[in-house]
């Protein structure tokens, strides 16, 4: 079946089984590998994007349930002034090690700012509860949403505009 | 990693479409909306529907509105809209305590109150809610709508009301007066099924007694999502801890559980039990904190 | 919550003293951001699953629904004539190129694919190539296994029952499930004390099964160039040389045609040392079929089929004067190694390091006994971030003393300071054969203390238990044993466990540093160029890590057991000393002064007594490669390379408390503080050392109060999906308060020991100690589940299965 997803501010259109999980659109048709999966029961949250802004877990979502919809994900969140504040604070605070759960909480981390610009301590813990992480322990994670909230300008939370399509 | 089985699928355009559909594929087709259980059981290739039909393009049933003395949820609300609605708190906190607690944020993000009901798993908690609520349920299908109580909607684990051809559209819940109503759940971690779970809905008469009361189960057996002998109990009966004790104690003797990874059998009685107590504890707390504030419920 | 961060409260003179102080960007040790993380945070890591090959097919194997049945037919047709399937490899086709069975790392065999009979549910038994992944899955589906229900062993108690079915009957002459016995310590003078003592307490218990369980699961992507008989793969692999060795072995390919690759590994903790049936089946799949074959487990197929850790029976025996003073230590230990025997020890020893059950007390004599088992369960029994059944030991002895302070009716903080061993007893030599190389342990638990406010946590335990809330502290003192280690005592199958290392210094003092670790997470980019920083002199940012690609770096034996920074640690610092030696040489001819007359200062050599007068490193590098006329003996270049054979282990250690709320209705436990003190000798780079404890600990939450790999009467396993084998969120972690000090290390280079599984290792029994300090009950196996704690608190409960 025919679909089209706007990924990232691109529109792609592509034909794929009804079966297609988006996870799997995204890292084999789109190549964008950045999204990880690392369950197939929908506990993990390796792979959640932000699907019309807000965190989905790609593993639990058909292809073709995202067909008219956006969707954002690791390799959308540096911007034309360079990385989200997100990114950084993760780097400045060590909140990643292996790096396979981080675009996953990266992302649910800008959901959450985008709609709470200084959450608590708590707040972040909630908003990540959904996601593990077998490395970090949770508490630089934490901190790291923090940093960004501490350091984000406030107007710079825009998502990239749509422009181009592509097919694949 | 896990994928389904081929399917076809349908995205429904309107109700009427996703009814013509359901009608035309039979028994081969499931609805789905979030699709949180039912992705995963077919990734588990325990489920192989034939055919999906999508209806989260149904925004006509994404709704939550005060009409008269109820409050209609359309089927497409997701738990993320029931868990952030202050009208819902504000008549049912029940509603607001099982929502926090229902799987984790993006899976509340996609998950609709239609799909939890559907699935009509006994561990589901807001069967439980809607029990002790004694909501409705609207199921409609090519010849019209019925109004099913939520007690005869569930028939059973993983089977409903809900016909060949038909949809669950919209939950229909009582507003009462002088009410409150709280849910407690016991779970071995965050996003976890319930080990066992327990909600409560109490509304008082004039007088301080209680007048209606409700009682939800969940996680504790087959055909336990109603606790009957313990609302028979309450009603027309001053709140009172030795009450609540009691009623939570006929709670866990009607119960039927069983022993799992999530507990013994004996342990999840014994939780529906002191989780009965604690939520009718919570529930006239509640109530005679909405009386005391004159809220006017 | 406590937001108070301890780390950075620590006193001067306990400092290393080659610790820099804190910095932006050190030139050496410090808090150095990570160099991995800029492709991280943009998604740009590279892991299995991302390698994509022209060509490249899908495999997915059929495993076994049975713990026990023999096979009886096997029909791939229907299979087979699926139009996207490009060939179906069955035990059948692999026996046919002598590799239907494969040495584990004990020296055992397992299966690659089932021939005769499964042996645990999740066996692999047929492996699919198709066109896509989707195919693959669909194809699994038809293949036709006729199969026998066998009676099958799950309980390893029974496991030597006569009546028991034998597993191994592969084996000639086999007749039982035994595996080995092992024994440790002096049984005589360990009984001596225990006839003597006041007070013997003993308790059972059991660690149970659980599983590394990394995000990432395991896989590889196998490529055989047929014209150049050169096989690349790419593999989940925390031990990419001595996999080379071992693909070799086993599938007779030439080592020098063999290439592994581990890329960015998504976590291991162990669950990536061994190799599965999975990778031998995608190298025949693409010898088969002449293209790539890529294979990655389902969730599934990681809880259920890869190595698994810990399964130990233990019962423990402590023995004391009245006055409290520990005598001996006693443990009896049944194994349970699933169907094939695949745990990841050193030849030597079958048990791991178990015999470090001694812990950090001074005591008069020890013993302990192990038997292995084999049961019809999957195989592994890794080091799951435990150093070598390390965890076990230590979950015993830290249990056994808080059972003797509940019969003694003592402070369990107390009496573990009474029975530390003392900073002058090190080097220490134990009771069952290790030397500790070095420790303040009072030092530590006192620190440990203060930060936890322990005296006031007391009072306030009292105030609340005289309310009705459970309210515990759990205390633990551990000593790890890790970086095996010397090659005359350590091997896996034969490969000695010594770690080689190049680092080549280029023209514009620049530098790339080769190792024979893999980072699975750790920042071995970063810590190993901060070694070579500290030693050279050079900025990190300048020196390439390169690892992971067995034909880019020396041989070595991987990273497990935390040996990353004690063995190849010690090789980078060991090897930068010989560039640094070389550079003085040419120094000296660069200066026209003997080298004897200089001196060192980070970064360049100098003339004694007159510090303008001196050569950077980087003016040495350059002149190295250039038209300086070079000592007699010397050669041009600047780079040197080493293979590092540790002296002795080394010994991390620590001290941890845990503070819990249970509620007494539901059973339900709150851990509410970690208080986390740990020495790992000298800090490289704190940030990163915080981070490993930090993970550590939330495993050791998890591990206590909810991971288990459970089987019912059948051998089905329960634990099969993140629905049932439970892993901790944030929410069920508490802000973890660390502390630390430091002790180096003698004997190693730079004085480090290692930090990757104290925390793991650390926990659990704290955690444990806490709750049964909160209920009263004096042990309750893991995991301490609501409805394990609730029984617990009304007439006790069994160990799980």
């Amino acid at each position: 079946m025919q679909v089209s997803i706007n990924v990232n501010g691109t529109d792609y259109n592509a034909e794929v089984e009804p079966r297609h999980l988006l996870v799997r659109f995204l890292r084999e048709d789109l190549r964008l590998t950045g999204t990880h999966w690392g369950c197939d029961t929908s506990n993990c949250g390796t792979c959640v994007v932000l699907l019309d802004g807000e965190p989905v877990k790609s593993c639990t979502v058909l292809a073709a349930m995202a067909s008219g919809h956006s969707v954002r994900t690791v390799e959308g969140l540096e911007g034309p002034d360079g990385l989200d504040p997100v990114q950084q604070g993760f780097m400045e605070e060590h909140g990643l090690q292996c790096g396979f759960c981080t675009p996953g909480m990266m992302l649910t981390a800008r959901a959450l700012l985008d709609r709470n610009h200084d959450p608590s301590e708590e707040q972040i813990r909630e908003a990540i509860s959904g996601q593990l992480c077998r490395c970090t322990g949770y508490l630089n994670i934490v901190r790291a949403v923090r940093w960004a909230a501490e350091h984000q300008a406030r107007a710079q939370t825009e998502s990239p505009s749509q422009s181009e399509t592509a097919g694949v | 990693m896990q994928v389904p089985a081929s399917f076809d699928y349908r995205r429904a355009e309107s109700v009427d479409d996703a009814l013509a559909l359901l009608e035309r594929y039979g028994d081969g087709a499931r609805v789905i909306a979030g699709g949180h259980s039912l992705l995963p059981m077919m990734k588990l290739r325990l489920a192989r529907p034939e055919y999906l039909v999508d209806i989260n393009d149904l925004t006509e049933l994404d709704y939550l509105r005060l009409d008269g003395d109820r409050l209609r949820i359309g089927a497409l609300t997701r738990h993320r809209k029931l868990l952030e609605s202050e009208v819902v708190e504000h008549f049912f906190p029940i509603f607001t305590d099982a929502e926090r607690v229902i799987a984790d944020p993006p899976v509340r993000n996609r998950g609709t109150i239609g799909g939890s009901l559907c699935q009509a798993d006994p561990s589901e908690d807001l069967s439980a809610v809607c029990s002790a609520l004694a909501a409705e349920v609207v199921i409609r299908g090519r010849g019209g709508e019925r109004v099913v109580p939520v007690h005869e909607f569930y028939r059973g684990p993983y089977e409903t009301a809900v016909g060949v051809g038909e949809m669950l559209v919209e939950v229909r819940i009582p507003v009462r007066h002088r009410a409150g109503s709280a849910y407690e759940k016991v779970e071995r971690k965050a996003g976890d099924w319930a080990v066992a779970a327990a909600g409560a809905a109490l509304a008082l008469a004039q007088d301080g007694r209680i007048e209606v009361a409700g009682i939800g189960l969940a996680a504790v057996g087959a055909d336990a999502v109603h606790a009957r002998a313990a609302e028979e109990l309450l009603r027309g009966r001053e709140p009172s801890e030795e009450l609540f004790a009691e009623a939570g104690r006929r709670a866990g003797d009607d119960c039927e559980p069983v022993a799992d990874n999530r507990g013994t059998a004996e342990y999840k009685r014994h939780l529906a039990a002191e989780l009965t107590s604690r939520a009718l504890r919570r529930a006239a707390a509640r109530a005679a904190a909405g009386v005391e504030a004159g809220a006017g419920v | 919550m406590t937001t108070v961060e301890h780390a950075e409260h620590v006193d001067v003179e306990e400092s290393a003293p080659t610790a820099a102080p804190p910095e932006e960007r050190p030139i050496g040790y410090g808090r150095l951001k990570r160099k991995e993380d800029p492709r991280f945070v943009r998604g740009k890591g590279n892991y299995v699953d991302d390698v994509l090959l022209p060509g490249m097919l899908h495999g997915a194997v059929l495993r076994s629904p049975f713990a026990h049945a023999r096979i009886v037919s096997i029909d791939t047709s229907a299979a087979e004539a699926h139009p996207k399937v490009k060939a179906v490899i069955t035990g059948k086709t692999l026996e046919g190129l002598g590799l239907a069975w494969m040495p584990t790392l004990s020296m055992d065999t397992q299966a690659v694919l089932a021939t005769d009979k499964v042996r645990f549910q999740g066996q692999e038994v047929a492996f699919v190539v198709a066109e896509d992944h989707y195919a693959a899955r669909d194809a699994v589906e038809l293949i036709d296994i006729e199969y026998e229900p066998l009676p099958a062993v799950i309980d390893a108690r029974r496991a030597m029952d006569a009546d028991a079915p034998v597993i191994r009957d592969d084996k000639e002459g086999r007749t039982d499930n035994h595996i080995f016995d092992w024994e440790a310590g002096d049984p005589e003078a360990a009984n001596a004390v225990f006839e003597r003592a006041d007070v013997v307490v003993r308790q059972e218990m059991l660690y149970p099964r659980v599983h590394p369980a990394p995000l990432e699961t395991c896989g590889c992507v196998a490529s055989m160039d047929p014209v150049e008989g050169k096989l690349t793969l790419w593999e989940t692999c925390q031990a990419p040389h001595a996999h080379r060795t071992l693909v070799a072995m086993v599938a007779g390919i030439p080592e020098q045609k063999i290439r592994i690759v581990a890329p960015d590994i998504g976590g291991g903790f162990g669950n990536k040392v061994g190799i599965y049936p999975g990778y031998v089946c995608a190298v025949v799949g693409s010898i088969v079929t002449g293209k790539p074959v890529k294979w990655m487990e389902d969730r599934s197929e990681n809880l259920m089929s890869t190595s698994f850790a810990r399964d130990y029976h233990m019962t423990g025996e402590i023995a004391a004067t009245r006055d409290g003073k520990i005598l001996g230590i006693r443990a009896d230990v049944l194994a349970d190694h699933g169907a094939f025997n695949g745990t990841a020890q050193p030849t030597k020893y079958p048990a791991g390091f178990f015999h470090i059950f001694t812990g950090s007390y001074d005591i008069e004599a020890a013993h302990c006994k192990v038997t292995g088992v084999y049961t019809n369960k999957a195989p592994g029994g890794v080091a799951y971030a435990c150093s070598f059944r390390v965890t076990e030991a230590v979950y015993l002895v830290e249990r056994m003393v808080d059972c003797l302070a509940n019969e003694l009716g003592r402070d369990p903080a107390e009496l573990r300071m009474q029975n530390l061993l003392r900073p002058e007893q090190f080097p220490y030599e134990n009771k069952t054969g290790w030397t500790y190389d070095s420790g303040d342990y009072p030092t530590t638990l006192r620190k440990a203390m203060d930060i936890a406010g322990y005296e006031q946590l007391r009072e306030e335990q009292r105030r609340r238990r005289a309310e009705g809330k459970p309210m515990g502290i759990g205390v633990s003192f551990f000593t790890e044993v890790v970086g095996a280690g010397a090659r005359k005592h350590f091997d896996i199958l034969g490969l000695g466990m010594a770690d080689g290392c190049e680092l080549r210094v280029h023209p514009t003092g620049k530098a790339v540093v080769r190792l024979s670790v893999q980072t699975q997470g750790q920042g071995h980019e970063t810590t190993f160029a901060q070694i070579v920083a500290e030693e050279l002199g050079i900025p990190p940012e300048d020196i390439q890590v390169v690892h992971g690609d067995t034909d880019q770096t020396p041989f070595g034996l991987g990273t497990y057991g935390s040996r990353s920074t004690p063995v190849s640690g010690a090789a980078a610092a060991v090897v930068a000393r010989k560039v640094r030696d070389k550079a003085r040489l040419i120094a000296g001819a660069m200066l026209e002064v003997s080298p004897d007359d200089l001196d060192w200062e980070k970064g360049r050599w100098f003339v004694r007594g007159d510090p303008s007068a001196g050569k950077s490193i980087q003016e040495i590098a350059l002149a190295a490669h250039g038209t300086l006329e070079l000592p007699e003996g010397v050669e041009g270049h600047l780079e040197a390379t080493t293979v590092y054979n540790p002296p002795n282990l080394t010994f991390p250690y620590g001290a941890y408390i845990c503070v819990v709320d249970v509620d007494p209705g539901t059973g339900v436990v709150k851990v509410r503080r970690f208080i986390a003190v740990d020495d790992c000798g000298t800090r490289i780079n704190p940030m990163i050392i915080e981070g490993q404890v930090h993970g550590g600990l939330a495993d050791g939450v998890g591990m206590a109060l909810m991971q288990l790999i459970g089987f019912d009467e059948d051998g089905n396993c329960l634990s099969g999906s993140f629905m049932d084998y439970l892993l901790p969120t944030a929410l069920e972690v508490p802000d973890w308060e660390l502390g630390y000090t430091v002790t180096p290390s003698p004997h190693h280079p730079i004085g480090a020991k290692g930090i990757g599984e104290s925390a793991t290792v650390g926990s659990p029994p704290a955690v444990v100690n806490a709750v049964m300090d909160a209920i009263g009950v004096r042990h309750a196996d893991m995991p301490l589940t609501p409805s394990r704690v609730w029984h617990a608190m009304h007439g006790g409960v069994g160990a799980p299965q």
